[in-house]
């Protein structure tokens, strides 16, 4: 029996429940509020805030995804050799500016709204899945390589068939990193006026209602644990389809 | 057929092949020997355009190396290297069709080529061609990597110290399986090796490279007889020559009437074979049998006299 798999499953299973139907677990929050605060989060429909949350999280690893996957091939490639410290550079940036200092800065520019905290998590996801990409593109075995060339493939057959194949499962583990990062971070959208799980947490946070602060931050936990979960047994299988696991 | 006129290639100011000319006939096998930075792999890969030569040209049964791309030419020709560079997300039928597909044959053709090939290389195709290639052994992995060499039918196969990677005793299988298929395919096989011994079991012709420069271009017995220089002589190993010529001739050539004491000799085994045993077991001459029948016999007193300097 895999109890590691019954408790993700059993997890599921609760957190699917809760946000069909929150108002079935009130009698377990009740204990946590006082002077009859509601125990449940009624100012919005928590399915339909997770739901954006998740989108919202999605969305920005994508465009992460796509960006930083783009810029590792291109630096790996021999006329994109010389933008590597640049890439780097930029890289480095989005992760060191706080995402807090990302919103500030992008409400006048974009406004209130879902835009600023895309910016913001599209920057800080750039790090890990580049560094990654890098990781998984240089370390294609030599010979491997050597004998693409020598069999007559074209430098994008190369890259198509045999690198991007075999870097996927560290290009994924970078992924995975900047999806949790961004699911957890996305919480601070609702500063700056997102539909994220961080308005439940901070309505909260206000009226002293911890059964919100706790139902808030128990959906982005056990939303992280699935996602993260999830893409690590892709992973796996990935890296073992790939014989990278016993080559490493 | 081969043609390399006045190749020379210069990294960095440091000149790693220095003008080499050599031709290498049809259906033969050209053993390139030379220690490590003798330019031996750079010269096999200035064939096939994987690296661009710095001076003079290629040609390939007439034709100009340069008047294709890259990727074109290496298409036609047959690659193998030392480690096999097997691509190890797909599957050994995968990576055999690897130049048809890119040839665009079609299915059919792709999937009758690929069983041809790994039952001309001893793999079950029903067993083998759905693998991995780490589920494979290292002989079976270097069998798939020359079946994959060859899988277009490529006139010219090029290898870099194909056998470098196996130990001894599947090494020497792996050479006689490459001769038999080489003989029956009639490919014309330029081979990189160090290993003397390795360029003399299977070189029809020898080239001998040190520091870029091509030293000597002959059949075996001639570099093993007339060494060009010190150096070439010095690669042979002067205490090895003897046994080394008696190598490269087999018994059924050298047999005389008449008969022996004692186990017999195969008509096929090498004369350095029929020496030793003559030389083991303290006997003048070995009775010879073919197939099992009886032929006749040698003699340690002939042997002794093809192992010696041709005058």
């Amino acid at each position: 029996m895999n109890w590691g798999l019954v408790f993700r499953a059993a997890l599921a299973v609760v957190l699917l429940a809760f946000l069909v139907s929150p108002d079935s677990f009130a009698p377990l929050l009740q204990p946590l509020v006082k002077y009859g605060a509601p125990p449940i989060y009624h100012q919005g429909n928590l399915l339909e805030i997770t739901l954006n949350h998740l989108w919202i999280t999605f969305a920005a690893t994508l465009a992460a995804t796509i960006f930083a996957v783009g810029l590792a091939i291109l630096v790996t490639r021999p006329f994109g050799a010389e933008f590597l410290p640049l890439s780097r550079s930029i890289a480095n940036v989005g992760q060191t500016i706080p995402p807090v200092a990302v919103l500030a800065l992008a409400i006048p520019l974009l406004g209130f709204g879902t835009e600023p905290i895309l910016v913001a998590l599209f920057l800080y996801g750039l790090l890990p899945i580049f560094e990654n990409a890098l990781a998984g593109l240089a370390n294609v075995p030599r010979d491997v390589e050597e004998a693409a060339r020598g069999m007559g493939l074209t430098p994008w057959q190369r890259l198509v068939q045999i690198e991007l194949p075999l870097a996927l499962p560290v290009m994924l583990t970078g992924i995975r990193i900047a999806a949790v990062i961004s699911l957890s971070t996305a919480t601070i959208g609702s500063t700056v006026a997102a539909k994220t799980l961080g308005e439940v947490i901070i309505a909260g946070l206000t009226t002293n209602n911890t059964a919100f602060v706790l139902q808030g931050g128990l959906i982005v936990g056990a939303c992280a644990v699935l996602i993260n979960d999830g893409l690590l047994a892709l992973e796996r299988v990935l890296a073992q389809r790939t014989g990278r696991a016993q080559r490493a | 057929m081969i043609e390399i006129n006045g190749l020379s290639k210069v990294f960095d100011g440091s000149t790693v092949v220095d003008t080499v000319s050599l031709t290498v006939a049809s259906g033969d096998i050209c053993a390139v020997v030379g220690t490590s930075g003798s330019g031996k792999t750079t010269l096999l890969r200035m064939i096939n355009r994987l690296v661009e030569p710095s001076a003079g040209s290629v040609l390939i049964d007439g034709r100009n190396t340069r008047d294709f791309a890259g990727y074109e030419l290496r298409r036609q020709i047959g690659y193998a290297i030392q480690g096999n560079g097997l691509f190890p997300h797909r599957t050994v039928g995968q990576n055999i069709a690897t130049v048809p597909k890119l040839l665009k044959w079609d299915r059919e053709r792709i999937s009758a080529r690929v069983d041809e090939l790994l039952t001309l290389f001893q793999l079950d195709p029903a067993q083998y061609r759905h693998r991995l290639p780490r589920e494979l052994s290292g002989g079976e992995q270097q069998r798939v990597g020359v079946a994959r060499a060859l899988a277009a039918g490529p006139n010219i196969l090029l290898m870099d110290e194909p056998f470098g990677a196996l130990d001894p005793i599947i090494r020497g299988k792996a050479q006689t399986d490459l001769l038999a298929i080489q003989r029956r395919l009639g490919t014309t096989i330029v081979l990189v090796t160090h290993d003397m011994n390795e360029a003399i079991a299977l070189g029809s012709r020898i080239a001998v490279m040190d520091k870029g420069h091509l030293l000597q271009y002959a059949t075996p017995a001639e570099i093993i007889t007339h060494p060009a220089n010190e150096f070439v002589a010095t690669l042979i190993g002067s205490g090895e020559r003897p046994f080394r010529l008696l190598s490269l001739d087999i018994v059924l050539n050298h047999i005389e009437p008449g008969d022996a004491q004692g186990e017999s000799v195969d008509a096929h085994a090498s004369l350095r074979d029929a020496y030793a045993e003559c030389l083991w077991s303290g006997r003048e001459a070995l009775p010879v049998t073919d197939k099992g029948v009886h032929i006749g016999r040698v003699t340690l007193q002939r042997l002794s006299q093809l192992a010696a300097r041709p005058q």
